[in-house]
């Protein structure tokens, strides 16, 4: 207990930095992962195949894997980000795959009749996608994209391995300190996640009641 | 950056050290396993159980050159493994019935509590934090901390020159505890294995790393070309390897404390030393054991 | 999508060649784009003898030969089979039972499983199993991944269907109600099967990630597909082999995962041939990674 209390500052910083990466590379996987759900039903067949084959790629494959590629391989071809940059790039790559899916299906979810209104109405393509779908999608996808999000909060505890001081790094820096005191560390750790994911729950349950009874 | 060339120089040099290594046997001169009677050990003690069964499981790293690595059948070799076979034949067991199972450093000592290995023998330092919930038999090997940089690198060459550099080392190791809190004006890089250290190193992205000097030594004889000690290995630390075992086990802590005594004494010590880490480090005096 | 497109009008024969135009000059701009990352790549070396490591090991000091290095890709493929095996259906089973526990007449009990299931689903699973090696007495590496990935699992499979459950017509609760079942047989024959069905995409998803966050057992020193890749790239020392080998890993989650799921999107297409199913609107995935 002590030792937790001892080591507060370095729990806050690790703390921020989990909250920081899921923040940015969720905000940047939504922009993302939306140009890509819109890519996969657009009416040009290289975008659907781009948009297609990214999201099968990378929700089949390990994360960390995706982190080893973009801390370790695109140093090698010219390119080399800070260990954060990375971890965001990584994250975010990684998170549009599930927020593309989230959206898509979103879009699957909207009464046929609104998207052949606004055809009749002349809408273009980017129009009807744009300004009539994507409004009325993002409301049903609101509790799946949070879902998302929560993953994406845990999903930042890979980053420790690729030296980002983290939650779950400092949680091994403490354990190899402290190893007396195992058990409190990771509670305290796990403290952290809980206080950030919970919220998170509790307003994809509400958004979830009030779009059943918006209906 | 010509990795081709630098492929094939370093292959080069790991296949002198690998002919070294065939020439000394490999390893495959296991130490004696001695005829045991398990009633010749107190009742109810370790040994006689271990003795009994005749299998134990010992936790060790699968990922330190030298020490503990993964073998081509998957087993790990080394010189840590060499001391576990030595403990195990002299309770009657022969390697065959050991169990080996990998120890990072988030498991070694839940494993020891839970009972899940009876021993580990994994680069593992004694320390005062450790002892309050595990105890340690040996030392058996005294390594110290070094630094490993680039071949052409001659600006650092000791702990007093990493000022400003990017030093890499393994998250949750005393090492990389050690640089954090003592050289806050260095950049700690962490990672989960050495070996991506060492990429980051031949990408150019840090400026050394650090650990134990016998783990750095392995890497620097299989790429000579490219990476050096520096400072010519000089170490900065004393990290004492112990063994680990259950807090309170007095009985088994000093027989394998007299198990390490006999080997320094009939060369079975210095025997598991030539045929791993001694294929490119000199032979040491084994310390002396700490019976606390 | 399978309905043909609805965003946009079917073109006729000027609109056509426009699309065309448009589609071609993109297919151009991409093929363009995907050659000068690969030349780039080329230009530094990524293609070179390194690859060479799958099929003749070079000399190195653990001894590896090439089937050494093939042998441990396929025991951590073993593993991670393992791990994936023992614990999917573990983790529907614990869904099953947090979802029926729902339905308890006693609401102490109805929150506890409440709580379970969001604190279950809020930790990372890498600390989950950190813990199992702690609680469990004696646990093996095996059962503290397979721990870690039957509470978290279990958790996200039940709020899928949870949430299956919501979504079915009243009408279905109501007669079952109306023909006197009580509020465990409802949900055991009526609500539950269908839920299951409806949900399907969803669970198959999670069961994807289930087979991912087995690699994740490396904190607990399990010898996952992962684990081994990285084992030989620690062995053979020459950090270079890290591309090929890693590549060599990622294929086979790739392909694992994509058998997983086209096994899924078979079984769906049987169960919606034999039955057509309640699902009118298609439900959003609910998936956790």
């Amino acid at each position: 207990m002590d030792h937790l209390f001892e080591q507060r500052s370095a729990i806050w910083d690790a703390f921020l930095t989990t909250l920081s990466l899921a923040g940015i590379s969720g905000l940047l996987a939504l922009v993302l992962g939306t140009v890509l759900a819109g890519m996969r039903v657009s009416p040009f067949l290289p975008l659907r195949i781009i948009a297609t084959g990214y999201t099968e790629f990378l929700r089949n494959t390990p994360l960390t894997i995706v982190f080893f590629f973009y801390v370790f391989v695109t140093p090698s071809m010219g390119f080399s980000f800070s260990y954060k940059v990375a971890a965001v790039i990584a994250l975010t790559c990684y998170t549009a795959a599930f927020v593309a899916e989230a959206v898509r299906s979103g879009i699957n979810s909207v009464a046929p009749g609104q998207a052949e209104a606004a055809r009749s109405l002349g809408m273009s393509f980017g129009q009807n996608l744009g300004l009539v779908v994507l409004p009325q999608a993002f409301r049903t996808a609101i509790p799946p994209l949070i879902s998302v999000f929560i993953a994406l909060v845990k999903n930042t505890s890979v980053a420790g391995a690729f030296s980002v001081l983290e939650l779950f790094a400092l949680s091994k820096r403490l354990t190899n300190a402290y190893s007396a005191d195992v058990i409190t560390i990771l509670i305290g750790i796990a403290l952290c996640y809980l206080v950030i994911c919970i919220p998170l729950g509790r307003v994809a349950a509400a958004l979830e009641r009030k779009a059943v009874f918006g209906r | 950056m010509d990795l081709t060339r630098r492929i094939l120089l370093g292959g080069g040099a790991a296949a002198a050290a690998s002919l070294a290594l065939a020439a000394c046997g490999g390893g495959s001169e296991d130490p004696p396993v001695e005829e045991v009677d398990p009633s010749a050990f107190p009742e109810g003690s370790t040994m006689a159980r271990l003795a009994e069964a005749g299998a134990i499981t010992i936790g060790t790293k699968f990922d330190q050159p030298l020490f503990g690595q993964a073998g081509p059948d998957g087993d790990p070799v080394g010189f840590d493994v060499e001391i576990g076979k030595i403990i195990a034949g002299k309770l009657g067991i022969a390697p065959e019935n050991i169990e080996w199972l990998e120890t990072v450093s988030a498991n070694r000592e839940p494993f020891i509590e839970g009972g899940q290995v009876d021993l580990v023998v994994a680069t593992y330092t004694i320390n005062d934090t450790r002892k309050e919930v595990v105890d340690f038999a040996g030392p058996y090997y005294i390594a110290g901390q070094a630094l490993m940089v680039a071949a052409d690198n001659d600006t650092i060459t000791g702990e007093d020159s990493i000022a400003g550099t990017k030093v890499c080392s393994v998250e949750g190791s005393t090492p990389a505890e050690y640089i954090a809190t003592n050289h806050p004006d260095a950049e700690l890089v962490t990672f989960d294995t050495y070996s991506k250290c060492v990429v980051e190193l031949n990408n150019g992205q840090i400026d050394a790393v650090t650990t134990d000097n016998v783990i750095l030594a392995g890497f620097v004889a299989a790429d000579k070309e490219n990476l050096k000690m520096a400072g010519d290995g000089a170490t900065f630390t004393e990290e004492p390897y112990g063994i680990g075992l259950k807090k309170g086990d007095d009985d088994f802590r000093s027989f394998i404390n007299d198990v390490l005594e006999e080997s320094y004494a009939d060369g079975t010590w210095a025997a598991a030393w030539e045929s791993t880490a001694g294929t490119v480090l000199p032979t040491p005096e084994p310390p002396a054991v700490d019976r606390y | 999508m399978s309905t043909g497109p609805i965003l946009y009008d079917v073109a006729g024969p000027e609109e056509k060649r426009r699309e065309r135009l448009i589609s071609w000059v993109l297919g151009v701009v991409v093929l363009l784009g995907a050659g000068a990352l690969i030349w780039r790549l080329a230009a530094n070396g990524v293609f070179d003898d390194r690859w060479r490591i799958l099929i003749e090991a070079p000399p190195n000091f653990a001894g590896y030969e090439v089937q050494h290095i093939w042998m441990a890709i396929f025991r951590g493929l073993g593993s991670t089979l393992l791990a994936a095996v023992i614990s999917l259906p573990l983790a529907l089973l614990l869904a099953v039972a947090l979802v029926s526990l729902r339905t308890s007449p006693f609401a102490v009990v109805r929150g506890a499983v409440a709580v379970a299931v969001e604190v279950f689903r809020a930790l990372p699973v890498v600390l989950v199993m950190l813990f199992g090696v702690l609680v469990l007495p004696g646990a093996s590496p095996l059962m503290a991944v397979v721990f870690g990935l039957v509470l978290y699992n279990g958790a996200v499979f039940a709020e899928i269907l949870r949430a299956g459950i919501a979504a079915l017509p009243k009408g279905q609760t109501e007669a079952a109600q109306s023909l006197g079942m009580g509020s465990f047989l409802t949900y055991r024959d009526i609500q539950l099967p269908q839920a299951v069905r409806m949900m399907l995409p969803s669970l198959i998803a999670q069961g994807v990630v289930l087979v991912k966050d087995s690699s994740l057992g490396y904190i607990v020193g399990y010898a996952e597909l992962l684990r081994q890749v990285s084992r030989v790239t620690d062995a053979l020392t020459n950090a270079a082999y890290l591309l090929p080998l890693l590549a060599v890993g990622a294929a086979v989650y790739i392909a694992l995962n994509i058998a997983l799921s086209r096994l899924a999107v078979w079984v769906q297409r049987r169960s919606a041939r034999t039955r057509r199913t309640v699902a009118a609107t298609p439900l959003a995935p609910i998936v956790e990674d």
